[in-house]
């Protein structure tokens, strides 16, 4: 019943926003990926996981056509090989796992990047562009710090300073990888709060790459597990953070809990004393 | 800073330029008072009454040109330092420590000593500025090969092994033509005692190019400052920009080079000052480090010719003097951040 349920809910009919197709990637003449097929929908919050080395940040990289792939990758419809830098970087924004922070530029400068791809040749920016950036600072709380410099900021506030950079691109896409690296219990909570309320309103849509499966299912509508480079589960919460399936591929034994008053969790259990 | 303040802060480095400038026209052996100097200036290029011809071709033959060529020089190395530093997001980056300005030295040599003698004006700028590409290209290849594990410290260190070997063959091809010898040697120390209209003709048809060409991409730089990967996730075209800046800060180092020979250190002391005053962001960083190098190569040329007057103590000498501790400062920096 309630697997029926999320189903229905993860298929709303949207049109497809990121069509991933027999992708693999190579590096240094290592196959990181392989087959990887995927679908999400306009709006919707897919999270990649899986355990470390699967090959989540090269997919990331692979669909921000960061690195060179073989397969296919379309934006709505539109194979991403065929679209200019600039052009790609309107409709994909990439939050990365752990972001360059430039010394001594302010939050205001930092942010302003972000609209590079909307910018001529010699990224002269107008008076839509400040604007921009005045409103994405505001939605993200972060106004108070345009004028500081980014290393005087906590981690908590540079990563709402670095999607306040991404959200500047504008792009449809989103693609947060590890957007909870290095952050306490409540900032954690707050960033993905915060981007699923931008998610809503904006209808973006979201791909991340998470460890923490406890959260993911929370905020996730579909899930892909990577294991090995191989896609190797893809579907909803029920389908894909099952104990069996994570017991499979990340080697830990898990419970998972669905209460209507705690809510949902993945809980490891402890191993037995020999 | 916001857009008002990078205004203000850009005038403020006009008016310090300006009054390097006035302050090089007025210092030299012959005593010609300040309000003569701006008399002169005022009539430009005439003698203004009360002056003797004299004086007058002095300051229109000897100081002026002097000033004019510190000034180009200054602004060159600064300018390429901070793209230099930009482009291979490395802080010690630097003309000299990259081996751009060996190769240069380089370059000019084999055009004085063995290339054809009468069209020197047009040859050695071209020799120069190929032989810098040459050092800077040896020094990032090399640096990134992974000597000194790929770090800031190792770019340098390829750039000093790389400077060192161009040094050395320039001093053997010295040897080889020993007629032209002391020509060359003008150079290698650093020093703007000879110069002249002509150098002012050498140099500034490049300086203005690569000038130009830095202060059009100086937003740009700011992009690349998050990385390539980063950068290129923006829509930024990482290698076309990396090499246009690299052409544009080697075609400035080298025009600086044939001028006024090897003037080490102010590709460092310049920008990392101006970042300290006013930020990081090359929007400000880069047109600052041509207004505040053009002045600081001036007054360490008046430096230069009056600590010891009659006598000139080499221009590479002073800068040497501050840039080392300067240097050694950003390498602590570096180190502790890196």
């Amino acid at each position: 019943m309630r697997l029926e349920r999320e189903r229905a809910a993860a298929t709303s009919g949207a049109p497809v926003a990121l069509e991933v197709g027999e992708l693999s990637v190579r590096l240094d003449g290592r196959r990181i990926l392989s087959d990887v097929r995927l679908e999400v929908p306009t709006g919707s919050w897919v999270c990649v996981i899986g355990p470390n080395g699967a090959g989540k940040t090269t997919l990331v990289r692979a669909v921000a056509g960061l690195l060179p792939y073989g397969g296919s990758v379309r934006l709505w419809g539109r194979p991403s090989a065929e679209l200019g830098r600039r052009e790609r970087a309107r409709a994909v924004a990439v939050v990365p796992q752990l972001p360059t922070i430039p010394e001594g530029l302010t939050v205001e400068q930092y942010v302003l990047l972000g609209r590079t791809p909307h910018l001529g040749l010699l990224a002269v920016d107008g008076p839509r562009d400040q604007e921009v950036v005045a409103q994405v600072l505001e939605r993200l709380d972060v106004a108070w710090a345009a004028g500081r410099r980014l290393e005087t900021l906590s981690g908590g506030e540079l990563r709402r300073v670095v999607l306040a950079r991404a959200l500047a691109q504008e792009a449809p896409l989103l693609l947060l990888d590890e957007p909870t690296t290095g952050l306490d219990l409540g900032q954690q909570l707050r960033v993905l709060e915060l981007v699923d309320r931008l998610r809503r309103a904006d209808g973006l849509t979201v791909v991340s790459t998470m460890h923490d499966l406890t959260l993911a299912g929370r905020f996730a509508q579909r899930f892909a597990l990577l294991s090995g480079g191989r896609l190797v589960a893809e579907g909803v919460r029920g389908e894909v953070l099952a104990p069996h399936v994570i017991a499979e591929h990340y080697g830990a034994a898990v419970r998972v809990i669905d209460d209507d008053e705690l809510g949902w969790a993945v809980v490891p259990i402890p191993e037995p004393e020999p | 800073m916001n857009a008002r303040a990078r205004t203000r802060a850009i005038a403020i480095g006009v008016v310090v330029l300006v009054a390097a400038t006035v302050a090089g026209l007025l210092v030299g052996p012959a005593r010609i008072g300040a309000g003569d100097v701006f008399r002169w200036l005022l009539a430009l290029g005439r003698t203004p009454e009360g002056m003797t011809e004299q004086e007058a071709t002095i300051l229109a033959n000897l100081r002026l040109p002097r000033v004019l060529v510190g000034g180009l020089v200054g602004a060159s190395l600064a300018a390429s330092g901070a793209a230099y530093q930009a482009v291979f997001r490395n802080p010690l980056a630097d003309p000299y420590l990259l081996g751009a300005a060996a190769g240069a030295g380089l370059g000019a040599t084999i055009a004085v000593a063995y290339g054809p003698s009468g069209v020197v004006e047009v040859t050695v700028p071209i020799a120069a500025f190929a032989g810098a590409l040459v050092g800077v290209g040896l020094a990032y290849g090399l640096g990134r090969s992974g000597i000194g594990g790929r770090t800031a410290t190792g770019l340098v260190l390829a750039g000093v092994a790389v400077a060192s070997f161009l040094t050395a063959v320039q001093t053997f091809l010295q040897q080889q033509r020993s007629e032209t010898l002391r020509q060359v040697y003008t150079w290698i120390l650093g020093r703007l005692g000879t110069t002249g209209w002509d150098d002012v003709r050498l140099a500034l048809p490049s300086v203005a190019l690569a000038a130009a060409t830095l202060w059009a991409v100086r937003r740009l730089l700011d992009v690349i400052e998050v990385g390539d990967i980063e950068a290129q996730s923006l829509g930024l075209h990482v290698g076309r920009l990396r090499l246009a800046v690299v052409v544009a800060a080697s075609l400035a180092t080298a025009a600086a080079v044939a001028v006024a020979g090897l003037i080490g250190f102010v590709g460092i002391i310049v920008p990392h000052t101006v970042r300290l005053l006013v930020g990081a962001s090359y929007r400000a960083v880069l047109p600052l480090s041509v207004l505040f190098g053009a002045s600081f190569l001036i007054l360490v040329d008046l430096l230069a010719r009056t600590v010891v007057a009659p006598a000139e103590i080499p221009i590479g000498v002073i800068t040497a003097f501050v840039g080392a501790p300067f240097f050694v400062a950003v390498l602590r920096r570096s180190g502790r951040t890196a």
